[in-house]
């Protein structure tokens, strides 16, 4: 497996792939895309079974992103695993390109189209419910804002995952713990999260949503509990990575200036120096 | 909720999707049901017994119930998703959207009591919007069958049709309204009765009151075709037109609010085809209905035999 530093590394350079997308893109969510960085670079580097070449392979672990507005974190880290052509970035929100501002099916891996919020885990959970059907062995994650949270449509499935034991399903929650309006516990608290999802029969562990060496360590473990589906609350900061971006609701979408991306790329890049000089 | 008494010669569609499912099933073992909590109401009790593992119960979560049944169909699943009409497309209506015809999953999405068949049970249970709500979405095809041959083959052409497929029906006995075999093919229409004064176009149960109204009619000296128009979405347009070219006047009949569903389709097919007729949109109106059975309901807002009769001496007789 590649080591932290290698993995971090990676995931310093999808962020600054990401504010490049949504600087020449003149759009995007920026602040959840910077915060779920690491959990996909965890997912797609050391998680999930699926390459370019087995996208439609009956038997490939699925990934479902809920929270479809973080989709410049999902293009960059899909360019990065060869499923996009880096080409193909250039070209994010402009006139007739397939890389719209939230996934679809016409972007190569690219499991179901999503953008709504509370649509991702209904989908997971019927993926999840055929394989087990079917006696296939693959895996179903999806990752969901904490928002997102509020949908009721979240909780229909979450019961309908735990009465059907689907343990081969794994849902992990960005918990950066903002939403356009500001603090989720203002605007409608879910606290305390892990309780309620256990109390809907999941299997819950917390973790540090950007110590990408516990992400893999704690989703190479699922299911947690046999017979259960798992829960991953992965605790994070809304624009990590970028000093003035980072828990700023207002950059829950935005655009940076020019002066605001050169400073952002030199963070980046600076950050990127450091962990060359960690390896060396 | 009333159960409909068993009619010698009769039999509801939704009876018919019952007995048609299982049959497929055991032809077909990727053929899967899911339900919200319906499979009483939606006839599957025996389904369930058969194959249980076949069946899958989300409960009263009909938003869930579509997103399950996208995620299912995109691992290969035949799934009709059943569950009522007013709830199906109502409360998960942005499932439908954005999980089946925007992902392009081919469920099988099947509204049953559609329309007013639950009567007196009240608005609340109607499915008045449900046409012009899916109409208005792309990829999403609409079948609206009209009596048992007519569900039975919108059955079978459903598990192959390989795209998002809408099925609506309600449950009341349903007199047959084709004799012997039918061609049946999603998009094209059906003549049920020849005709040429006044054309019904008409679509799922008030199929069977057209063909009542063109014997009433024809007893009168007056001829009306009934062309059963069971694909709302395509609709069989050159079927639309051969009957306004042909016919003096054109009257259009369906369970469903008058705005947004087959009149309004077929009003604009013939406007911009450039194609004048006499023409009436038979529905329910768009304001809060009297109690009432399906029936009354029928009889009351002129949808019965005798309601589309008048209708059509009235548009004949007109100068």
């Amino acid at each position: 497996m590649t080591n932290v530093n290698q993995l971090r590394t990676i995931a310093n350079r999808y962020r600054r792939a990401v504010i490049d997308l949504v600087y020449k893109g003149r759009t995007g969510h920026t602040g959840g895309s910077l915060s779920c960085v690491d959990i996909l670079t965890a997912l797609y580097h050391c998680i999930l079974r699926v390459t370019p070449q087995t996208a439609s392979d009956p038997d490939r672990d699925r990934y479902v992103q809920s929270k479809g507005h973080a989709v410049e974190a999902l293009y960059v880290v899909l360019a990065g695993r060869g499923f996009v052509p880096q080409s193909d970035l250039e070209r994010f929100s402009r006139f007739d390109s397939p890389l719209i501002g939230h996934p679809t099916r016409a972007v190569a891996g690219i499991e179901a189209n999503t953008g709504a919020l509370g649509h991702g885990l209904p989908i997971a959970a019927g993926m999840a419910l055929a394989g087990r059907m079917d006696g296939r062995g693959y895996r179903v994650f999806t990752l969901l804002g904490d928002g997102e949270c509020a949908e009721g449509s979240n909780w229909e499935a979450a019961l309908f995952a735990a009465h059907h034991k689907l343990d081969n399903l794994t849902t992990i929650v960005d918990r950066n713990r903002l939403q356009i309006t500001g603090n989720t516990e203002t605007v409608c608290g879910l606290d305390p999260l892990d309780a309620k999802f256990a109390a809907f029969g999941w299997s819950v562990v917390s973790v540090d949503g950007h110590d990408i060496g516990a992400l893999a360590e704690t989703l190479g473990r699922v299911p947690f509990t046999p017979g259960k589906p798992s829960m991953v609350i992965a605790g994070t900061v809304k624009g990590r990575g970028v000093s003035f971006m980072e828990n700023q609701a207002s950059w829950h979408h935005g655009v940076p200036s020019e002066e605001q991306y050169r400073t952002a790329v030199r963070e980046l890049d600076d950050a990127f120096a450091r962990l060359s000089a960690e390896r060396a | 909720m009333s159960e409909q008494a068993a009619v010698p010669g009769k039999a509801a569609n939704l009876d018919v999707f019952a007995q048609a499912i299982e049959s497929l099933a055991a032809s077909s073992p990727d053929v899967v049901v899911v339900t919200s909590d319906s499979r009483g109401s939606g006839k599957l009790t025996s389904f369930g017994k058969r194959f249980p593992e076949r069946i899958v119960e989300t409960g009263i979560a009909e938003q869930n119930l579509v997103g399950v049944a996208a995620g299912l169909a995109s691992a290969g699943k035949r799934v009709f998703a059943v569950s009522p009409a007013s709830f199906l497309t109502a409360r998960a209506l942005e499932q439908i959207k954005n999980d089946v015809a925007y992902s392009s999953f081919p469920v099988v999405l099947v509204g049953i009591s559609a329309g007013v068949s639950y009567g007196a049970l009240g608005a609340t249970h109607h499915s008045l919007h449900d046409l012009a709500a899916l109409r208005a979405i792309n990829n999403i095809d609409i079948v609206v069958p009209a009596d048992a041959a007519e569900t039975r083959a919108a059955v079978r052409a459903a598990a192959t049709h390989g795209r998002p497929l809408y099925l609506r029906f309600g449950k009341k006995p349903m007199p047959a309204v084709h004799a012997g075999d039918l061609a049946f093919r999603v998009g094209s229409a059906v003549t049920v009765r020849e005709g040429t004064d006044a054309a019904f176009v008409a679509t799922g149960e008030t199929v069977a009151c057209a063909v009542e109204a063109s014997d009433q009619l024809r007893a009168a000296g007056i001829s009306a075709r009934v062309v059963s128009m069971h694909t709302v979405k395509p609709l069989d347009r050159q079927a639309l037109l051969e009957c306004a070219r042909t016919c003096r006047a054109v009257i259009t009949v369906e369970e469903h609010s008058v705005c947004g569903g087959l009149g309004e389709a077929c009003a604009a097919v013939l406007l911009q085809a450039g194609v004048a007729c006499r023409f009436r949109i038979a529905a329910l109106p768009d304001e809060h209905l009297v109690n009432g059975s399906q029936g009354e309901l029928f009889a009351h807002y002129g949808l019965d035999a005798e309601g589309l009769a008048r209708t059509a001496r009235e548009l004949l007789s007109n100068s």
